[in-house]
């Protein structure tokens, strides 16, 4: 080598300076820190098996599948062996069983009742009546929270019809609801003699309005439902109907539910159809729609009407409302089922996110790039930016690949992989790439405040991976698990939740069953206040430290 | 070559119980290769760290053409520099090394491959840089301090390790380099690497500066220069000698070894008292020995420190 360097590299100060400005200076060390990254080919395939890790554990460990023998059949498995959940108009499958005591009603009309009482019973001895004969023998009296009774306008009494109800409930009032999924509240309060509920739907095309009253003389509009593509002439009448009974007991390392039938009983008087086929007059007929086998085995029909001059009684159970994950769900899945991996995969991109930082240490590398560098919190945002779009880019492509396929297989095996809308789906997709580039960002932040590999990587794993497992895997107290998936950067998995929580329905709405107690974007808003807050700290460590 | 000096001004910095750098002060000037010498824990490295701002000092700064470094926008175009041959990311290729270092500098692979080719390193440049011999690690280390051409280079211990035939190239590339008119900062623990290299030395111990002197002034307030003559009339040469104001060290048959008078003058007393001798030799004080002196109480400091 000789000493001799003659080509003239070195703008003089004052345009070099301009040239290089701010921008053009950052996007110089984005480089730089990128060939740092792709050029240790440990890190490029520390990637890759993150992405092969998430991929097997989310396709080939997380399978169910459902069985079926009939005595003397051959054994059938997968979709042979399951009924087909109805499916609501939005696509979701729903539960939709209730007594309902209607008659037509034309392209518009108008439905007022007056509902004077709603009772219910339920099962204590898990829903198996104690006398056949009496199918109310050994049940409590009681109403479940979403007990509900009241007049209800649907396209057809076949279930998953488009409909639009208004009703009273067990415990939540007053709710106008339509379509399975949507939910308004009404006026509050319990139903009863001295306190009756003026309930009325208006239809008009497609549209229906649902009013309440105490007294039938003043009316409150609750709600209006747009149910596109009804029919010119559908059902009307009084319902009554009671989703099952759960009790959840919570144990040390485990809960357990029991579930049980419901029935719940509406009276109601001051009935009056206008718009109706016979003019208001018609008759009124009794369905237990959606019922294929009676309240409670072996008991006599429960589910009924009773007429009475101008008093209608009607029992019902079940439930009219999206089905949501839980007890007494079925052989469902949701579409992040398939990503279970992503602890996995997160693990390996902390190990690669924590050696970009450390690795620099262990081999004074550090002061070469700070040297090259020296406003050093510019190294570590780049640094940062380099391995979150890395770390993008794995959990992007392995969603990619794990979702769709996953949601094949579990329904070639024969479960209901639950609906998730197209933004749902792109928010899991792409939330996976976040958490993966935010994780990693958290650990390349504590890398490089601790500066040893081995220190920043456990961590990670005690500081997010342990959290995880407390919170998914049902050892602790839901409460202290649902702390756990509030407060410590794995809250930031909530952004992988396809399920939605349903006011309306009761369930054990916890993160084992799929639902995170922050909401997708709450819980990831977690995650990044800690990667905030860890970049922070390692950018007043590395500038306040010596090199 | 735009010309740039290195400036220490009183800087200060303890780790712990430990001083450091205790009043570190001088000036490196361009176009002349500066040693920076001085025992081991003398401050040496931890100066250079200060100047490229990777550790702060407690007390004083450091400027590089006037500014501190960290407000330098390209700061290897200004100041190239070799703390550490084992800087590398091992499974790295040595282009790839200069190559994120270009880029951070807003240079491209044109410069890259330049250095490269200056550091004979061509050949070997896609091979993982964790397989490079010390020497080969050097090389590359000196490639990335020429990434930006600057006016400025420091160098921390770069014979460390070199055969003699490395010391010797290093030697000429060090000059060479100050012959540009480049500024030149070079540390060792000995001083015998720097003999014939430096042509100004910061001779440093215990946190501070000991000497900040050219090579040819440390060499003349070296208190040791000898003259050694031979002659067969030791007795007469002695009392001739003494006269003149030289003092008679050893006498070891036809060898005389003197002190206090240069060659010259011994040749003209010998010649004036007409006593007859056969050669007359000085012998000048090697940087080494006038190092040592220098460095003895720093040195014995530190050892009874420990």
């Amino acid at each position: 080598m000789s000493a001799g360097t003659t080509t003239p590299v070195r703008p003089d100060d004052a345009a070099g300076a301009a040239r290089f400005g701010f921008l053009n200076g950052f996007a110089s060390l984005l480089r730089a820190e990128w060939i740092k990254f792709r050029s240790v080919r440990g890190w490029v395939i520390g990637m890759i098996v993150a992405v092969v890790v998430m991929e097997f554990m989310g396709l080939f460990l997380a399978q169910a599948h459902v069985g079926c023998q009939v005595s003397g059949g051959p054994a059938k498995s997968g979709a042979a062996c399951v009924q087909p959940m109805p499916l609501g108009p939005g696509g979701e499958a729903v539960n939709d069983q209730y007594y309902f005591v209607h008659q037509p009603l034309g392209s518009s009309g108008t439905l007022t009742v007056r509902l004077t009482s709603l009772t219910g019973w339920y099962g204590g001895n898990g829903g198996v009546p104690a006398a056949p004969s009496n199918p109310l023998a050994g049940l409590q009296r009681g109403l479940q929270p979403w007990s509900k009774a009241g007049i209800i306008i649907t396209d057809s009494t076949k279930q998953g019809s488009a409909y639009a109800a208004i009703m009273s409930t067990g415990s939540h009032g007053v709710a106008m609801q339509y379509n399975y999924t949507s939910s308004v509240a009404g006026r509050p309060g319990a139903v009863g003699p001295a306190s009756p509920r003026w309930l009325r739907l208006v239809r008009s095309g497609d549209a229906i309005s649902g009013y309440d009253s105490a007294d039938g003389a003043h009316w409150t509009l609750v709600g209006a439902a747009h149910l596109a593509g009804l029919a010119d002439t559908v059902q009307a009448g009084m319902f009554a109907t009671s989703p099952q009974h759960t009790q959840v007991t919570q144990f040390v390392g485990h809960s357990q539910g029991q579930i049980s039938p419901s029935l719940a009983t509406g009276v109601f008087d001051h009935v009056r159809l206008s718009g109706g086929s016979a003019g208001g007059g018609g008759a009124w007929t009794g369905d237990n729609v959606g019922s294929n086998q009676p309240f409670g085995p072996g008991s006599t029909q429960a589910e009924t009407f009773h007429q009475a001059g101008g008093r209608f009684t009607i029992t019902g159970s079940g439930d009219i409302a999206p089905v949501v994950n839980g007890m007494g769900s079925g052989p469902t899945a949701s579409i992040s089922q398939h990503l279970i991996g992503t602890f996995a995969g997160l693990i390996a991109v902390a190990v690669v996110a924590v050696m970009f930082m450390t690795a620099e240490y262990r081999r004074g590398l550090i002061r070469l790039t700070l040297a090259a560098s020296p406003r050093r919190w510019r190294v570590l945002v780049a640094k940062a930016v380099v391995v979150g779009a890395v770390s993008f880019v794995a959990g992007l492509v392995a969603a990619v690949i794990a979702v769709p396929i996953g949601a094949h297989i579990d329904h070639v095996n024969g479960l209901y992989v639950f609906q998730a809308s197209a933004a749902t789906t792109a928010r899991v997709l792409a939330g996976t790439g976040l958490l993966l580039a935010v994780m990693a960002v958290l650990a390349l932040a504590i890398g490089s405040m601790v500066r040893r590999s081995a220190v920043a990587v456990t961590a990670v794993i005690v500081g997010i991976v342990v959290p995880y497992f407390l919170g998914v895997a049902q050892v602790l107290p839901t409460s202290a698990s649902e702390w756990l998936m509030r407060v410590t950067p794995a809250a930031g998995f909530s952004v992988q939740q396809s399920l939605v929580v349903y006011p309306q329905v009761t369930n054990s709405y916890t993160t084992p069953n799929g639902y995170y107690p922050l909401g997708p974007w709450g819980g990831f808003a977690v995650l990044c206040g800690w990667a905030l807050v860890a970049m922070a700290g390692a950018v007043y460590l590395l500038r306040r430290r010596d090199a | 070559m735009q010309q740039e000096t290195i400036e220490v001004s009183a800087l200060r910095k303890r780790f712990g119980a430990t001083v450091a750098l205790d009043g570190m002060s001088f000036t490196v000037r361009p176009g002349q290769v500066t040693g920076f010498v001085g025992p081991n824990g003398a401050g040496k490295s931890t100066t250079m760290r200060v100047v490229l701002s990777l550790d702060a000092p407690d007390e004083g700064r450091a400027l590089v053409g006037g500014r501190p470094y960290a407000s330098l926008p390209r700061p290897l175009s200004h100041v190239g520099s070799l703390l550490d041959a084992g800087a590398l990311q091992p499974s790295r290729s040595a282009r790839n090394h200069l190559m994120w270092l270009a880029h951070s500098q807003g240079l491209g692979a044109r410069r890259v491959d330049e250095v490269i080719a200056q550091a004979g390193l061509t050949g070997v440049a896609r091979r993982r840089a964790g397989g490079y011999s010390l020497g080969m690690r050097q090389r590359l280390g000196i490639a990335a301090a020429m990434l930006g051409d600057p006016p400025v280079l420091m160098f921390d211990e770069p014979f460390n390790g070199m055969d003699p035939e490395g010391i010797v190239w290093m030697r000429k590339f060090l000059r060479g380099l100050a012959g540009e008119g480049r500024t030149i900062l070079v540390s060792s623990h000995l001083m015998s690497e720097l003999q014939d290299a430096a042509d100004h030395l910061v001779v440093v111990g215990r946190g501070k500066v000991i000497a900040d002197t050219s090579v040819d002034e440390l060499r003349a307030a070296a208190s040791g220069d000898r003259v050694t003559l031979r002659t067969t009339a030791g007795p007469a040469a002695m009392a001739v000698l003494e006269r003149a104001g030289a003092a008679v060290i050893a006498h070891d048959g036809d060898t005389l070894t003197l002190s206090g008078l240069a060659a010259g003058q011994v040749v003209t007393a010998l010649n004036d008292g007409g006593v007859p001798f056969s050669e007359v030799s000085a012998h000048r004080a090697t940087l080494e020995e006038a190092y040592m002196e220098l460095t003895r109480d720093a040195v014995e400091y530190r050892a009874v420190g420990r």
